[in-house]
């Protein structure tokens, strides 16, 4: 390994740590991405490994625009396509440290930030569909995401069909000349359904379109879609990656020249993160992997723990046989992480509410992914104003709980789990 | 509820005014009082604020405190547990403690007419025969640096006490995860929580905890009456790392328990001091009161002179050449040229620092890489 910590970036070899070259390390390009370890890259992957004042973190650069020395040194800037900032909605230098980091840890050739996981999954769309495309979902998928596509997207004339999650037979019967993508998550929320990515990119290449994975709830700590061929990879980075339910950010990873143009359509749109975030993401990435470890064994621990209980009618967790895509899961995910599913045998909503309400460290809350457990009832949170036959259509139930596993002590989310459940 | 679930929940209570599941960023240097002479829970910021109270909350519960102060840096929480002296007290210390607590005793503290001895603190029986009748503090770190000595807290609580006076523990290289000197009998325990506290390098803090409550009154009077307090920004960086202390000190022990091992079967290596090796001096002790995690700092000595030591320390690629401790990037220096350069020759003989010692703080990459790291730079 070269020092600059992961890969060698293009411009910059410095040749020990006591060089004051200052040695930006890339992903993608060399090798080192597939042979260091997770940790390695999550601590070190994309950061300079001599900073500006030799500190040893990044500092945090609030600037909404930067300087040029002369008249000369914009031209320079422009005809030679040099490689700096220039005004804040372009790019910050906190944000491609973590562009760099992100893109490390997904294999990919590059990244791009956006302010909030939505903001980036327009932003990819309204970069590559225009009036008369069209695209395919699986149905189980961000309601959110969905709301966009068939909602906002439809007003610029982008037709979305949506199939059953998994049915492959389906999704190519929705396909035709005027596809552009395919597109699914993968855990799917809050149903846990886990796609084969195998078969999935063999679709979008037999039909030449480009595959989408919201890949969340997976993290590339537990399967990196790049790896499968997928073109795109998204993810909500407010969840597992920032971690610590304290930012905002999502995240779209693919190839340099896929995602040149949703790099040109993000500095008009201007759904850039902020340095401030930024650096709060990057702090976040640094224990990336033994936070991962943690969810990923509290989910497992606390889904095996539900499934035994009596007063639990199911369970959906891929790290459970019982679930339809355990196969699936085992063989392509490292683990399953901390969201877990479950409905409450013979409860009307209000008694599953008195559930919830009774747990003592789970915070009753929206989102998932960070170090403290949170806790919500779909019907409740995120389908309240859908009719019952649409809560039906999309699978949620009256009785079912969506619960993200923190980083906790799992003993102590048993307990309150099992004392919640005797109320 | 366990170390972690407390790390994540006590002092991190939803905020009442919003919900928020984070603990807001107070920056705010005054509140507004109900009214004339009646005073809210908080009124100036360097009395208190919600952030600083906050993770105070969650350090005294992590240390098992009657109270936690958080102050602008180490140096900042120990001078004031040094404040509790007055002029014609006398203070023994352990001969290996940090060197700014060492200027701080003799040439701060002198200042004030307060005396100090120094004795090995891993041999009980010398910290006794150094007491005196003015004796009213004792101050001794859990983990000596770089030599990795580890003292017998309770039976020097006990020689403390009885001759009147407070022991103090200096425990920055095992943080409450590891060791909880409080629960020893100690009646202050110090961190610097610019390292493992903090975590990821990049806020400065320090920590005072008390087992009474008197004792953290007294503190707390001497900490609002000289200003070294903690702001709230870094408060919040500060309990945002304690969130993932325990994760990080178990891995990172691991990873340095690993290593050391290594290092010791590494041809080149003619001594590896850390306290996980059995062929440590304290082993037992360190097995008795740490379990089975012993931090995450390493010294060792390679067969070679200054000039090749210091080489070995530039070599590394994955080590950052740098001072301090206890955060996911890992560190290498050379103490002889580095954090105690300062020592004339015959301190250094006296001290144990060796022109060939070298000093590594073990953070969160892979072992696999360190290792690879740390042979390619030893074999150079």
């Amino acid at each position: 390994m070269e020092n600059t910590a992961i890969v060698d970036h293009p411009s910059n070899v410095s040749p020990s740590n006591s060089s004051a070259d200052s040695s930006a390390t890339s992903s993608g390009h060399g090798d080192f991405a597939k042979r260091a370890g997770f940790s390695t890259l999550s601590v070190h992957a994309g950061e300079a490994r001599q900073k500006p004042n030799d500190s040893i973190t990044d500092s945090i650069c609030c600037a909404s625009t930067y300087t040029f020395e002369s008249t000369q040194g914009i031209l320079d800037y422009i005809e030679q396509k040099q490689d700096r900032e220039e005004y804040g909605r372009y790019g910050n230098p906190n944000e491609k440290v973590v562009e760099r980091k992100l893109a490390a840890l997904d294999l990919a050739e590059d990244a791009i930030l956006y302010s909030s996981g939505m903001a980036a999954i327009v932003g990819l769309l309204m970069a590559k569909l225009s009036a008369g495309d069209e695209i395919v979902f699986f149905d189980q998928c961000y309601h959110r995401s969905r709301e966009f596509c068939a909602k906002h997207l439809a007003r610029f004339g982008v037709v979305t069909h949506q199939v059953k999650t998994g049915d492959f037979k389906a999704m190519e019967a929705a396909m035709n000349a005027r596809t552009k993508m395919i597109v699914s998550e993968s855990p799917t929320n809050p149903h846990l359904t886990v796609i084969d990515l195998e078969q999935f990119v063999a679709i979008g290449k037999a039909h030449q379109v480009e595959t989408l994975i919201d890949a969340t709830l997976a993290t590339p700590f537990n399967i990196r879609p790049i790896e499968y061929g997928v073109d795109y990879v998204w993810h909500s980075a407010t969840k597992y990656m920032g971690g610590h339910n304290d930012l905002l950010a999502g995240v779209i990873s693919g190839s340099k020249e896929k995602l040149e143009d949703v790099r040109k359509l993000r500095g008009i749109l201007g759904g850039i993160n902020s340095p401030h975030n930024m650096y709060l993401l990057e702090r976040g990435l640094k224990t990336f992997a033994l936070r991962m470890q943690r969810h990923n064994e509290n989910g497992q621990r606390v889904a095996e723990f539900l499934e035994n209980h009596p007063r639990i009618e199911r369970v959906y967790y891929p790290g459970l046989k019982s679930h339809a895509s355990y196969d699936v899961a085992k063989r392509t995910m490292k683990g399953f992480g901390g969201l877990i599913t479950f409905l409450v045998r013979d409860a009307d909503w209000r008694q599953t509410a008195a559930v919830i309400d009774a747990c003592r460290i789970p915070r009753i809350a929206p989102s998932l992914g960070g170090v403290e457990s949170l806790i919500e009832q779909p019907l409740v949170m995120s389908y309240w104003d859908y009719s019952p036959e649409d809560r039906l259509r999309f699978g949620i139930h009256d009785n079912m709980i969506r619960m993200s596993c923190g980083i906790e002590d799992a003993d102590d989310l048993i307990a309150d789990l099992k004392q919640a459940l005797e109320v | 509820m366990k170390f972690r679930t407390r790390a994540i929940h006590v002092g991190s209570e939803p905020d009442p005014a919003t919900g928020a599941v984070v603990t807001p960023i107070h920056l705010a240097t005054t509140f507004i009082q109900p009214a004339a002479g009646t005073w809210g829970q908080f009124d100036y910021s360097r009395s208190g604020t919600p952030t600083r109270s906050a993770v105070e909350k969650t350090l005294a519960s992590l240390e098992g405190a009657a109270g936690s102060l958080a102050f602008s840096s180490g140096m900042a929480a120990t001078h004031c547990a040094s404040m509790l002296l007055k002029s014609g007290e006398h203070v023994v210390a352990g001969c290996d403690i940090y060197g700014g607590t060492f200027r701080l005793l003799h040439k701060i503290c002198n200042r004030a007419g307060v005396t100090v001895t120094l004795a090995p603190a891993d041999d009980a029986s010398q910290i006794s025969a150094a007491i005196q009748d003015n004796t009213k503090m004792v101050w001794i770190e859990s983990i000596g640096n770089p030599l990795m000595t580890i003292p017998d807290i309770p039976a020097i609580a006990k020689i403390a006490h009885d001759r009147g006076a407070l022991l103090g523990v200096d425990s920055t290289f095992a943080p409450p995860c590891m060791l909880r000197p409080l629960e020893l009998g100690a009646d202050i325990v110090m961190h610097s929580a610019t390292k493992y506290l903090g975590g990821h390098s990049d806020c400065l803090a320090g920590v005072l905890s008390c087992r009474e409550a008197s004792l953290h009154k007294e503190l707390y009077f001497v900490q609002n009456a000289t200003g070294a307090v903690l702001g709230s920004l870094e408060s919040f960086l500060l309990q945002r790392g304690l969130k993932t202390l325990e994760l990080r000190m178990r891995e990172q022990s691991k990873t340095a328990l690993e290593i050391a091992n290594w290092l010791e079967q590494h041809p080149r290596v003619t001594r590896v001091l850390y306290p996980g090796l059995p062929s440590h001096t304290n082993h037992q002790r360190a097995k008795q009161f740490m379990g089975d995690q012993f931090g995450a700092m390493i010294s060792f000595e390679i067969d070679g002179d200054f000039q090749r030591t210091k080489m070995v320390c530039q070599s590394t690629k994955l080590f950052g050449l740098a001072v301090s401790l206890g955060a996911v990037e890992s560190l290498i220096e050379q103490p002889a040229s580095m954090s105690h350069a300062s020592y004339d020759a015959q301190a250094k003989a006296k001290f144990g620092i060796t022109d060939s010692l070298i000093r590594i703080s073990i953070g969160l990459e892979d072992p696999s890489d360190l290792i690879a790291d740390l042979d390619a730079a030893i074999s150079i």
